[in-house]
């Protein structure tokens, strides 16, 4: 294996990271807007428990992947950076908005109300960001991204603004809900909780299910190298399969109540399905105009980068580790104590 | 005058790393506070210093958050807004970039177990993660500047039309002058913090002289205060003396200095004016730039004007963002020097209004230093991102109405930055004396 297909390789790894973790974390803000029923206050405080110690972790994986990008693959993280300008900047307001009123929320005891407009600006960009993250990914691999030299162009707005791109947006949405559903009714303490839970994850499930769908059937006309792609290689059928199979797996998992290992089949499932992403635009990194290897930082640079990774690896999973030890659900009697 | 899009974009970098910075600092030298209270406050059994870096923990996280998200901003910044800069230099700098990620990986994981482990882990675990928070962003602080000294020393690659050829990422990672840049900002960092800290207690002693714990919480911010406000001119010395020889006409911008001459003298304020070469109400000491930057009272100090006209940088503005530097620096090191005397001849750190009101108003100094330090050394770079081989107007990105993003983020931060001053003054106000007692009830556990 080249160099820069390991690098490839580990930028598409922070990316299924990101979403994991990351995506996960969007999700209980999405879950946080729609809380509802009699157990809402609940449904809110354990929410906010399960990613109150995480979330600033949780979020550093997309800084990794930015940088590993722009270290290893400059060339496209500049074409990247001007092509999806205007969704990038309104990603990273959602970000901000995100994380900020998230903690304002925590620290701000002014009472309810004040605590309640914090909850809505923080489950509002929960909403947003991972709708325009899956929308800069549709515009990646629709091949509507065109640079000539080293400019782009495609102009700023019709890529991320296809059909094609608005439905990978709904896919990620619907992804990342489900992953936080999913999580959670591990995490709930107590069994109607669970059941609460339960529901949204087979309702989100149902929505990333229709979402993928959506994204397979305009991929045809708005992405052809994905449509292509999908059956081309034995690589690709694997993946989906997987994919598939994991999807069955969870819902069968989340129908017979076994929560312990429903989230594992559901972090399966994202996982694959942003690999899915990732072999599907292989060699590209911005299809069809920049590859991996034309955008590759020279070969020096690239053994250092190795090197780098190898130590924030040793460094980084092992403090990971302790984190999420540290924090394993444990049941505990009253989730409403939080504020 | 007209604000075209190059403008535009480096005001909102500008405003993104004058903002970040504050977080940042604080994010490096709050959790050395913390540690240290939290560590004084288990051997002394003080339940004061235990509240007090509780008090310290709760406002690391505020402002870590916003720093970590502001952070994120500029990470997406670097190539919104220069995608040149990156396209061209992003695998040079990458190195430095990619360890500062680990080290922010590392702060961000153990401040999360120290803020909400407090019950679920080990005394020792607890005091571990504390300090690796501590160390960690020191670590993070560290590399990044590392990035900014090869901005404007760039180093370990040879330029072409293409871009960068021979690129050795080492070398271009500890480009000249890193280990004063690196120590300078550092110490900004602590310096900085602690004086806001000590400010903040000044504040409250004036109001309440008898609050116990502000009294502990002092004794806490000065040694630290006091420490890097005397070391910090020594090391800014040792960086400007590094500049004259590196940077030669940053250093006449600092200064002024627009003919080259021997026993160049230090002028002292005054305001630069380029069309006129002359620094009007400027207060000269004879021959002090010579001695100052080259130990030597004779010694030629290169003038501007042996330098192309375009390759200036701003003179006005690099000229008085260094006088206000070197003026803040001056003023916190004279209250060091007379805190630590008091110290040490009443062996007890002062309290006297007279002391408090020194520390109240120099309380906002280090924040003033740093940002005005930055400026001298971003400023003093133009015209260039990366000094000598490509100018900040060719990184700039294609994207048009760049007035949109600089105004939408000056918006969100003034908004940000009025609700975490609003947030941590309600944080003080709950430690003040006539509410203690009924306000601190179930806040050992962070939530």
């Amino acid at each position: 294996m080249s160099t820069d297909a390991i690098l490839g390789f580990a930028v598409a790894g922070t990316f299924v990271l990101y979403a994991l973790f990351g995506g996960a974390d969007f999700g209980g803000g999405v879950w946080d807007l729609l809380a509802s029923g009699p157990r809402k206050a609940e449904q809110r405080a354990l929410i906010a428990r399960a990613i109150g110690p995480v979330w600033e972790v949780n979020h550093i994986w997309l800084i990794v992947g930015l940088v590993l990008l722009f270290a290893g693959f400059p060339r496209a993280f500049a074409v990247l950076s001007v092509a999806l300008h205007v969704p990038l900047t309104l990603l990273m307001l959602g970000i901000v908005f995100r994380g900020a009123a998230f903690t304002f929320r925590a620290y701000d005891t002014r009472g309810d109300a004040v605590q309640r407009k914090w909850g809505l600006v923080f489950s509002g960009a929960s909403v947003i960001a991972p709708v325009l993250l899956g929308m800069c990914v549709g515009a990646v691999v629709s091949g509507t991204i065109r640079v000539e030299g080293r400019v782009v162009v495609s102009g700023f707005f019709a890529s991320w603004l296809a059909p094609f791109s608005w439905a990978v947006g709904a896919l990620a949405l619907s992804l990342f809900a489900f992953l936080a559903a999913a999580y959670l009714t591990h995490e709930a303490p107590e069994p109607t909780l669970r059941e609460d839970f339960r529901r949204r994850a087979m309702g989100a499930g149902v929505a990333v299910f229709l979402a993928a769908l959506a994204v397979l059937l305009l991929a045809r006309e708005g992405a052809p190298r994905v449509w292509e792609g999908l059956l081309g290689s034995p690589f690709a059928v694997a993946l989906h399969a997987g994919t598939a199979v994991a999807a069955v797996a969870s819902f069968a998992l989340l129908w017979t109540r076994r929560f312990q290992w429903v989230r594992v089949a559901a972090a399966v499932q994202a996982g694959l399905i942003v690999l899915g992403w990732a072999a599907s635009q292989y060699p590209y990194l911005v299809v069809p105009d920049v590859t991996l290897q034309g955008a590759a930082a020279s070969p020096g640079v690239q053994r250092w980068l190795l090197v780098a990774l190898g130590v924030g690896t040793a460094v980084v999973v092992p403090s990971l580790v302790l984190l999420f030890r540290v924090f394993r659900p444990a049941p505990l009697p009253g989730a409403g104590s939080k504020v | 005058m007209l604000m075209t899009d190059l403008l535009y974009a480096r005001a909102q970098m500008g405003l993104s790393l004058a903002f970040h910075i504050v977080f940042a600092a604080a994010g490096v030298a709050l959790p050395v506070l913390m540690v240290l209270s939290d560590w004084k406050g288990r051997r002394t059994g003080d339940a004061d210093y235990q509240k007090l870096s509780q008090k310290l923990a709760k406002g690391t996280a505020i402002l870590f958050a916003v720093g970590a998200v502001s952070g994120t901003v500029l990470s997406f910044e670097l190539g919104l807004l220069w995608p040149e800069f990156m396209g061209q230099y992003g695998e040079v700098i990458g190195l430095p970039f990619s360890l500062e990620g680990v080290a922010f990986f590392t702060e961000a994981i153990f401040l999360g177990i120290y803020l909400y482990g407090r019950e679920r882990v080990s005394p020792g675990m607890h005091m571990f993660s504390g300090v690796m928070v501590a160390v960690s962003g020191a670590a993070s602080a560290f590399f990044v500047t590392l990035v900014n000294t090869f901005m404007n020393h760039p180093s370990g690659f040879t330029p072409s039309a293409s871009g960068p050829v021979d690129v050795q990422p080492l070398v271009a990672m500890f480009s000249p002058g890193w280990q004063y840049q690196t120590a300078h900002v550092l110490l900004s960092c602590y310096q900085a913090s602690a004086f806001a800290m000590a400010g903040i207690h000044a504040f409250v002693l004036l109001r309440h002289p008898g609050a116990a714990f502000h009294r502990k919480a002092l004794s806490v911010a000065l040694p630290l205060a006091c420490v890097t406000a005397l070391l910090q001119p020594v090391v800014g010395d040792l960086s400007a003396k590094h500049v004259a020889k590196a940077q030669p006409v940053k250093l006449a911008a600092m200064e002024g200095q627009f003919e080259t001459e021997r026993g160049a003298p230090l002028r002292l304020g005054g305001l630069p004016n380029v069309e006129t070469g002359e620094v009007p109400y400027a207060v000269d000491i004879p021959k002090g730039l010579s001695i100052l930057a080259f130990a030597d009272p004779d010694a030629e100090v290169k003038g501007l004007n042996a330098f192309p006209r375009d390759e200036w940088p701003p003179v006005a503005k690099v000229h008085v963002a260094f006088q206000v530097m070197v003026g803040t620096g001056s003023a916190m090191a004279l209250l060091a020097l007379v805190t630590l005397g008091w110290r040490w001849r009443k062996k007890a750190w002062p309290h006297g209004r007279k002391m408090m009101w020194a520390w109240l108003l120099s309380g906002p100094l280090g924040v003033v230093a740093m940002e005005a330090g930055w400026l001298v050394t971003e400023w003093g770079r133009q015209p260039w991102i990366v000094r000598g081989v490509m100018r900040t107007a060719e990184a700039v990105t294609p994207v048009p109405h760049l007035a949109a993003p600089f105004w939408t983020f000056t918006a969100v931060y003034l908004f940000l930055g009025v609700t975490v001053v609003t947030l941590l003054v309600r944080q003080v106000a709950g430690t003040l004396p006539t509410r203690d007692g009924g306000l601190m009830g179930g806040e050992a556990h962070v939530d």
